[in-house]
């Protein structure tokens, strides 16, 4: 792998740099990114040097103040969740979420394959704050360049005496151990993810209790972090809790990754200012996104991942802040934004989005086994054109038995339709069942006009497809 | 809620307060309530798991209400509960759409259609109808995942009872699910067969059709079924069980969860040998040997036999009989033959144990424990048999409670046991010398002495090994006794009704009631009129007689020595020189074959009754079928012979028989038949007391093994020869071939492969047998199984020797 040059890569999985500051993309440019040279060369493992300079407590401090929000999907504030961890209770562990799996999101891929170090740093920080020993590093099974490039940056580290016993000289001992997860998307759920490493199928556990930050892995406190939130802490405990405020708003302070996919002329992973940007600026700004393609106009976008409910033109102004998107009936999720214009199939996109979420069902709960699959079922004939108007409220049926009650969606004035804020109730045990309803129940909702087009003509007699040779 | 009880919270369910404990699920205090919440893998004894989401529930937490799995949610002061909530409702109707999506309902020709929760469920809390049009999961059906276990994967719902089950509860990962979403599916490993002993009760447990077990498949139907609730006697644990039949046949056996005992779950033994019952094998008429030819027996009426039969005991007269056997009796068919024999046949030559278990005296004067007891003491010390292969349920229990923490399992033993998953230290003795094992531990700054010296034990004593005389258990009790004062015990006697047996005095030296034969109770006395006053012979004394001729006539009250009793060959020649054997027995075993006169008697499901079980636990048996042929129960024939020797047992009933019990027997005083037939009865009535003294023998230490010999060691297998495997047609081929395992360096010094077969020579027998390495076991030892189809260990044993030890040659 060492002869492929950083930035090729970058450049294959679209790394696109623009005007915003730059916190965790600040070494993508270089071709040698990956290396411990270029990292040490780039102020690399000096943080490391501070931390381990103070108390555990004020490094704690400093990232609580920061308000560093969690960057892998719910956006819970990382200072508060290490105090999760119940007092006088060790071994702790620290857990690194790298099984980066939500449709349209790879942001945590580039940073594990760009810049492994500013992770391992990432690592030690937060091992040194709440006094983890011990630190697994869990990489998506698919992402070989990640792994690669994270175990040579492991090995360089632990011979530079970053990590292991008596780091730096100091009292200070953590090993980071790396672990190729097998491709399961729920693994995603840290819960999964949990047993996944203990060596069992990868299914969520049941709450409570909520966080594993009390009973974790191996039954033992475990801090669970995304890649980028912990890619954060260097440049957090070098610069400063306030300059890290300091960038964006109060409440969504920082720079947040963002992967564009679909229908923008300048598909990408972006670092945007987190709270002011907005998603006209995102898609249509000249240094970022460019605009839709052939100039084609917008018809909605996934602003979260696939499992968020979709957003259409009228919500472009909405910057990237969690308390005003939820609101409007979406989530900021994992940082994925699927663009789609005026030429897209929605309920076919809905189907395509379903049928994953369908397909990545663990199978434990009921909801979400056997609703996931009769809702890709029903679709199916419905895109294939052989639903009935029936099938349109039967999918909003189903679904209702996985999210009861009324769920997120976003507002459309021209229709009359209020948003419904988030977020969902739902009888599953974690998320995977609600996300494969998401799409169907916005893609009907915002554009309902488009289904019924594709029943149109056929009665409410089923047509089934019967498979040959029963 | 002010007037608060510790550890009990106040919750409102349905508008109604309910008291729960802390920390209790809120589906348990529901169901405590009387408000049933719906469920599918829910199950009282199992760690919740919330896969179904048919508990959901409206719960407020003044956070306004929400719906919530109630099996997952711990009950909190002031929680309050909707169980019929529309949103509850809207869940539960959505739920069973799901599940039905994919359910082949295929209910007419389902085993559990009629008894069905997915059915019954469906038909309370449904949608009642379904709007899915597409093509249903098809698998395979149904795929046997073990001898006696089919699974249909079509029918399965995933809710993780039986994998759970496998795992937490009987300790065998065995199935388990595979693939993920709409493919998942529960499945064995590759070429690993569910091959556990409680494998039944998966299918007990399975809230649909999925699991099914060939034993019943497509027998009857549920509404066909009949019903009683009974116990089991195939060992001495007494699960509580409901015994099923259709048109006069045993169909079923299902486990009764009774808190004392088994928790509702039965070994697949006890579940399945129903078989043997039924068996076309059974006896129906009495035998007699044909005078005019040895080889033959002639079926007989009863007058016949019953008349041969005293004539027999008149003339060998009191010391020249020997009653051996009775554990497989009912306690009312035992003290019926303790009657007989001591007040109108006027021996004490009588013993229901066939040398393979403890001195009568010692098991009644050891202080008592029940189950329950070990599962909350601090060391449960094993020195016995290998539970897992004879007190299966046994095994369960203390596996569960050491599992949850609840307790620490020490064993001592001389091969390796199915216990040792759990154990916290298994200690390898040479056999016949646990004790010395024992006391060396006892004496040491080891922690476990302390432990045993400071905090609660309960000792499972019982015959490590059938290969060493009972010296050794005996010796281990001694020292128990002596050093741990606060220990109680469990002795681990594996038959039937032993416990029952020896209660009502089927043993040389004791009395109905746990009285020794020198103090007899008054109103034993009255009624009885005559008790002999010297202590009688025990089995081997019995058999060592009737080989020297001394004693002319054996009744075998359905024994078979030549199968059960340690040595085989002083077995064959006492039923070689017996003048008269007679069998009372349900089937012709290598035994009763032999006997003179074989009376035809009741089998399990054909009598009532009660029995009790190791801990001492009386609890009622219950008739379901009529018996074949004119078969009677023993406790009759007892009465015929009594008055054909010209007296009168004055028995006339078994509820007669109880209340005779329940005067004579000092023990059993106020356990009335009105309790017995009381709902008290269903957890059984313990009876503790005992008044039996025993004098401990001095014990020697078994003599080293020579260079050239392997100590034997040999204990039972849960699948044996034994007579109701061998009559279940679904068990016989789970007992396996005998093998002699022998250490691998054992094998390699000798020159023999394994796998190949050897010369097997002792003082006793020479045999030929397939040796096999086996790495756990210690050097110089070898391992044989006790009665294996076509092959016993008992060939090899000197039933007087302390340990015995064996030569093995290449062929």
């Amino acid at each position: 792998m060492s002869e492929m040059l950083g930035t090729e890569i970058a450049h294959a999985a679209g790394f696109i740099a623009n005007e915003t500051p730059r916190i965790v993309t600040a070494r993508f440019d270089y071709e040698d990114s990956f290396t411990l040279e270029r990292y040490e060369i780039t102020g690399g493992y000096q943080a490391l040097r501070k931390a381990l300079q103070q108390a555990p407590e004020d490094v704690h401090k400093e990232v609580t103040n920061a308000t560093l929000l969690g960057r892998g999907g719910a956006g819970f504030p990382a200072g508060v969740k290490w105090g999760f961890c119940p007092p006088g209770v060790w071994p702790r562990y620290l857990v690194v979420n790298g099984d980066e799996s939500e449709p349209g999101t790879y942001k945590d891929r580039l940073l594990m394959e760009l810049d492994p170090h500013q992770l391992i740093e990432g690592c030690l920080i937060a091992c040194y704050a709440v006094g983890l020993s011990q630190c697994f590093l869990y990489v998506r099974g698919e992402m070989a360049v990640a792994q690669e490039r994270i175990a040579r940056a492991l090995n360089d580290a632990y011979e530079a005496g970053y990590i292991g016993r008596n780091i730096l000289g100091s009292h200070f001992s953590v090993d980071i151990v790396l672990h190729w997860g097998a491709g399961a998307y729920v693994v995603g759920e840290e819960t999964a993810l949990i047993e996944s490493l203990e060596g069992n199928r990868g299914m969520p556990r049941l709450k409570p209790p909520y966080f594993p930050a009390s009973i974790g892995l191996y039954g033992q406190p475990t801090i669970v972090n995304n890649v980028e939130t912990l890619s954060n802490l260097p440049w957090i405990i070098d610069n400063g809790a306030d300059a890290f405020t300091n960038i964006g708003t109060e409440t969504s302070p920082g720079t947040r990754m963002v992967a564009v996919s679909g229908h923008v002329k300048r598909p990408g992973v972006y670092e945007i200012v987190n709270g002011t940007t907005t998603f006209r600026d995102l898609l249509y700004g000249q240094d970022m996104c460019g605009g839709i393609r052939d100039d084609n106009q917008l018809k909605a976008f996934v602003p979260g991942g696939g499992s968020a409910p979709w957003f259409t033109p009228d919500q472009l102004d909405l910057p990237f802040e969690a308390s005003q998107v939820g609101p409007q009936g979406s989530m900021l999720g994992s940082g994925a934004i699927m663009v789609m214009d005026e030429t897209t199939d929605i309920p076919a996109a809905a189907l395509t989005l379903t049928k994953f979420y369908a397909h990545e069902s663990c199978g434990k709960c009921v909801p979400c086994r056997e609703g996931g699959t009769w809702l890709e079922q029903i679709l199916r004939r419905v895109v294939d054109g052989r639903g009935s108007r029936r099938d349109l409220d039967l999918l909003i049926e189903v679904g209702e038995t996985i999210c009861p009650g009324d769920f997120p969606h976003a507002a459309v004035p021209s229709k009359g339709i209020e948003a419904k804020p988030f977020p969902y109730k739902m009888t599953t045990i974690c998320f995977v069942g609600p996300s494969a309803f998401a799409p169907i129940h916005s893609a009907l909702t915002l554009f309902r006009e488009e289904f019924e087009a594709k029943v149109a003509g056929n009665d409410d007699r089923v047509l089934i497809e019967v498979p040959v040779n029963v | 809620m002010s007037d608060s009880v510790p550890n009990e919270v106040s919750v409102n369910i349905n508008g109604a307060e309910v008291r729960a404990k802390a920390g209790e699920m809120l589906i348990a205090a529901a169901d405590r309530a009387g408000v049933h919440i719906p469920r599918f893998c829910y199950h009282e004894r199992m760690s919740s798991v919330g896969m179904c989401r048919m508990c959901l529930v409206d719960v407020d937490t003044g956070r306004g209400p929400m719906l919530q799995p109630s099996c997952m949610v711990p009950v909190a002061e002031g929680m309050s509960v909707d169980t019929q909530s529309e949103d509850t409702k809207r869940a539960q109707e959505g739920i069973l759409e799901f599940l039905l999506v994919n359910h082949p309902l295929d209910c007419p020709v389902c085993d559990k259609g009629g008894e069905c929760p997915l059915q019954d469920q469906t038909m309370a809390y449904g949608p009642g109808e379904s709007r899915f049009v597409e093509e249903k999961r098809h698998y395979e059906k149904p795929i046997p995942i073990s001898d006696l276990v089919h699974l249909d994967r079509e029918r399965c719902i995933l809710c993780d009872r039986c994998t759970r089950f496998a795992d937490e509860i009987a300790g065998d990962p065995l199935i388990h699910f595979t693939e993920r979403g709409n493919s998942t599916q529960v499945l064995t490993f590759p070429d690993e067969p569910f091959s556990s002993y409680f494998s039944g009760n998966t299918v007990q447990i399975c809230p649909v059709g999925a699991l099914t077990a060939a034993p019943y498949r497509f027998k009857a139907r549920p509404w066909d079924l009949d019903q009683v609730e009974s116990t089991c006697t195939t060992c001495s644990m007494g699960c509580r069980t409901a015994v099923q039949s259709s048109r006069n046949e045993l169909v079923r056996y299902l486990g009764v969860d009774i808190e004392s005992v088994n928790h509702g779950w039965l070994c697949d033994k006890g579940r399945f040998n129903f078989e043997a019952t039924n068996s076309e094998e059974r006896l129906t008429v009495p035998l007699i040997r044909d005078p005019n030819d040895e080889r033959q027996l002639l079926g007989s009426d009863w007058g016949s036999a019953l008349a041969n039969a005293a004539e027999a005991i008149l003339d060998a007269g009191s010391d020249g009989i020997g009653i051996i056997g009775g554990s497989r009796l009912t306690n009312e068919d035992a003290y019926a033959w303790s009657k007989l024999a001591r007040s109108i046949i006027r021996t004490d030559n009588l013993d229901a144990q066939l040398g393979d278990g403890l001195p009568a005296e010692l098991v009644h004067s050891l202080p008592p424990a029940t189950i329950a007891d070990a599962c909350e003491a601090d060391t449960v010390l094993v020195v016995g048999p290998d539970l897992k292969e004879e007190l299966a349920i046994l095994h369960l229990r203390l596996r569960g409670a050491a599992t949850k923490g609840h307790t620490k399992v020490v064993e001592i033993n001389a091969a390796p046991s199915g216990c040792e998953p759990y154990v916290e230290r298994a200690i390898r003795c040479g056999s016949g010398e646990a004790a010395k094992y024992l006391g060396e531990i006892l004496n040491s700054d080891d922690d476990l002495a302390t432990r045993l010296r400071e905090g609660s034990v309960v000792a499972v004593v019982g015959r490590s090994s059938m290969a060493e005389s009972d010296h050794s258990s005996i010796a281990v009790a001694a020292l128990i006794r002596d050093e741990l004062p606060h220990a109680t015990f469990l002795t681990a006697l594996r038959r039937g009704n032993v416990r029952g047996a020896l209660d009502m005095g089927l043993a040389p030296g004791v009395l109905p009631g746990r009285t020794a034969i020198d103090n007899p109770s008054s109103a034993l006395d009255d009624i009885w009129g005559y008790t002999p006053s010297m202590k009688g012979l025990d089995t081997t004394g019995m058999l060592q007689a009737a080989a020297e001729g001394k004693i002319r006539t054996l009744v075998l009250l359905g024994a078979d020595p030549l199968s059960d009793f340690p040595d085989r060959n002083l077995a064959a020649e006492a039923i070689q020189r017996a003048e008269t054997v007679i069998s009372l027995d349900n089937f012709l075993t290598a035994s009763s074959a032999q006997a003179d006169i074989i009376l035809p008697t009741t089998a399990y499901g054909e009598q009532g009754g009660t029995t009790t079980n190791l801990e001492g636990r009386i609890s009622r048996l219950t008739q379901k079928i009529t018996p074949p042929g004119s078969v009677r129960d023993d406790w009759m024939i007892a009465t015929e012979l009594a008055w054909r020797l010209g007296g009168d047992l004055n028995l006339t009933s078994k509820e007669q028989i109880w209340r005779e019990i329940e005067q004579v027997a000092p023990s059993h005083a106020g356990v009335t038949v009105e309790r017995i037939m009381s709902e008290e009865a269903r957890e059984g009535i313990l009876v503790q007391e005992s008044s039996v003294e025993y004098i401990f023998p001095s014990v020697q230490e078994p003599p080293i093994a020579d260079g050239y010999g392997l100590r034997l060691i040999s204990g039972r297998k849960l699948w044996d020869a034994s007579t109701t495997t061998s009559m279940s047609p679904s068990l016989r081929p789970l007992a396996e071939a005998p093998v002699l395992k022998v250490h691998p360096t054992d094998l390699q010094r000798l020159g023999i492969l394994s796998g190949s077969d050897v010369r097997v020579i002792s003082t006793r027998s020479t045999e030929n047998l397939k040796a096999v390495a086996d790495e756990s076991l210690e050097r110089g030892t070898a391992l044989l199984p006790f009665n294996q189809p076509g092959f016993g260990a008992n060939r090899f044993i000197d039933a007087t020797a302390a340990v015995n030890d064996i030569r093995i040659e290449t062929l």
